[in-house]
């Protein structure tokens, strides 16, 4: 067992886990964070798609161990209703999703995305976005919504 | 999927994590960005009984300019690669190559040198080391040795690296050749390359595939083809010389032949050569 300490959202965690314990279990299961969604499980899909230290990482493929003495944001560090993140916004304005699985990832993805390149072309939306799956294929309106909340939609008067 | 039980540790440098492994021998796997070994270890295809996670040692983070090469630490992750102004310059190969590796969060994570210490033939940037004469420098209890990655990889994923040692650092020597390219056939943007080829130019053109036998090696009937004249269409018909590319539900070893051919020479004539 070892003692990590991990701000998560902006507060303090201190447990003492596992070294095999993969931080997306130290999110939904010690900490109650399930808006960090398991879809593959084996760094394809993106659902489990959290920020640490400010850089998106798949977090089923990454000890939380890895992640002590760091910073890591998920969903639900954001923003919630009523106060939704200008991505979440975008997202649920465009309804740029169907079934909502993939929807934490892509948006924690978008997010990074945009701090990387705050005004992105379409196709380097799609491109920044490979790591993402939605299995219901609505990638449409989820490339809508990136672009709208980005410089290159402010430009457009999208917004 | 979950990895079975290990102990971790953190050391302080590279010299510490050396001492580490040559205390616990072959139990012990390094650990940098974990991108490739994490998935290994959550299918118990790897079970070591110890983790020494270098990833924390700054002082192997960096892109430095030397005289006759560029220097890049073991744990410098791919996204430094991608957006480095002075590979960009430099080595323009590299991080083009990078950039198409994986996705934008394995690439905040994983690193080149690990990439590269991990020998499979699948990876691209294996091939691109390779085209581009990298070297390494490889710590362990005797001193640091250096060997070029030419004689590095063995087999699949087996390289030339004792369990007691680390790859510390990658040397790609500059001016790299102005005229280059690479081509990767996927079918997802984000998937291993069924086949790939990466080319430096020059007067001694370097060609080297991605998947196309059990370790990542150079095209070397082409560069001699090439050496003795003969133009791009001609020389890539030599891709698959001496090669035994894998069969797999992605493709029939036939078919790797046939891309290997078209890619190589659809490299050759973007590098103009």
């Amino acid at each position: 067992m070892r003692t990590v300490a991990i701000t998560v959202n902006g507060e303090f965690r201190r447990h003492e886990i596992e070294p095999r314990l993969l931080l997306v279990y130290f999110l939904r299961d010690l900490l109650g964070l399930t808006g960090t969604n398991v879809g593959c499980d084996t760094s394809t899909c993106g659902a489990c798609t959290v920020h640490l230290d400010g850089s998106s990482v798949k977090s089923c493929t990454l000890l939380a161990v890895q992640a002590d003495g760091g910073s890591v944001t998920t969903i639900e560090g954001i923003g919630s209703e009523p106060a939704l993140n200008p991505m979440q916004q975008s997202f649920q304005r465009m309804h740029a999703l169907q079934c909502g699985f993939c929807t934490p990832g892509m948006v924690m993805a978008a997010m990074s995305l945009l701090a990387d390149n705050p005004a992105p072309t379409e196709a380097e939306v799609r491109r920044g976005l490979e790591g993402n799956l939605c299995r219901c294929t609505g990638y449409h309106n989820i490339v809508r919504a990136v672009l709208a909340v980005s410089e290159t939609g402010e430009r457009r008067g999208e917004q | 999927m979950i990895p079975a039980a290990f102990d971790y540790v953190v050391p302080d440098s590279a010299e510490h994590a050396v001492a580490l492994l040559a205390d616990h021998g072959d139990e012990a796997k390094v650990l940098a960005g974990g991108q490739s070994l994490l998935p290994l270890m959550k299918l118990r295809l790897a079970t070591p009984g110890l983790l020494v996670d270098i990833g924390r040692i700054n002082e192997l983070s960096y892109i430095r300019q030397e005289t006759g090469y560029v220097a890049i630490g073991a744990t410098t992750r791919h996204c430094d690669v991608e957006w480095s102004g002075l590979l960009r310059q430099w080595v323009p190969l590299l991080p083009h190559v990078t950039s198409q590796v994986a996705d934008p969060q394995v690439r905040h994570r994983g690193t080149l040198v690990g990439a590269i210490a991990h020998g499979d033939p699948a990876s691209d940037l294996a091939a691109a080391a390779l085209a581009l004469d990298a070297s390494l420098v490889i710590l362990g209890p005797q001193g640091a040795r250096a060997t070029p990655v030419a004689q590095f990889f063995r087999g699949f994923l087996d390289v030339d690296l004792s369990p007691d040692e680390i790859v510390t650092e990658i040397r790609i020597p500059t001016p790299a050749a102005s005229a280059w390219s690479f081509q990767k056939f996927v079918r997802r943007s984000f998937d291993w390359a069924i086949v790939g080829c990466a080319i430096a130019g020059g007067p001694e053109p370097r060609v080297a595939l991605v998947n196309m036998d059990s370790r990542p090696l150079r095209a070397l009937a082409v560069e001699e083809a090439l050496a003795a004249g003969a133009p791009a269409a001609e020389a890539a018909a030599y891709a698959t010389h001496g090669v035994t590319p894998p069969s797999d539900l992605h493709a029939p070893s036939e078919y790797r032949m046939h891309l290997a051919r078209v890619l190589v020479r659809r490299s050759l004539q973007e590098a103009h050569l």
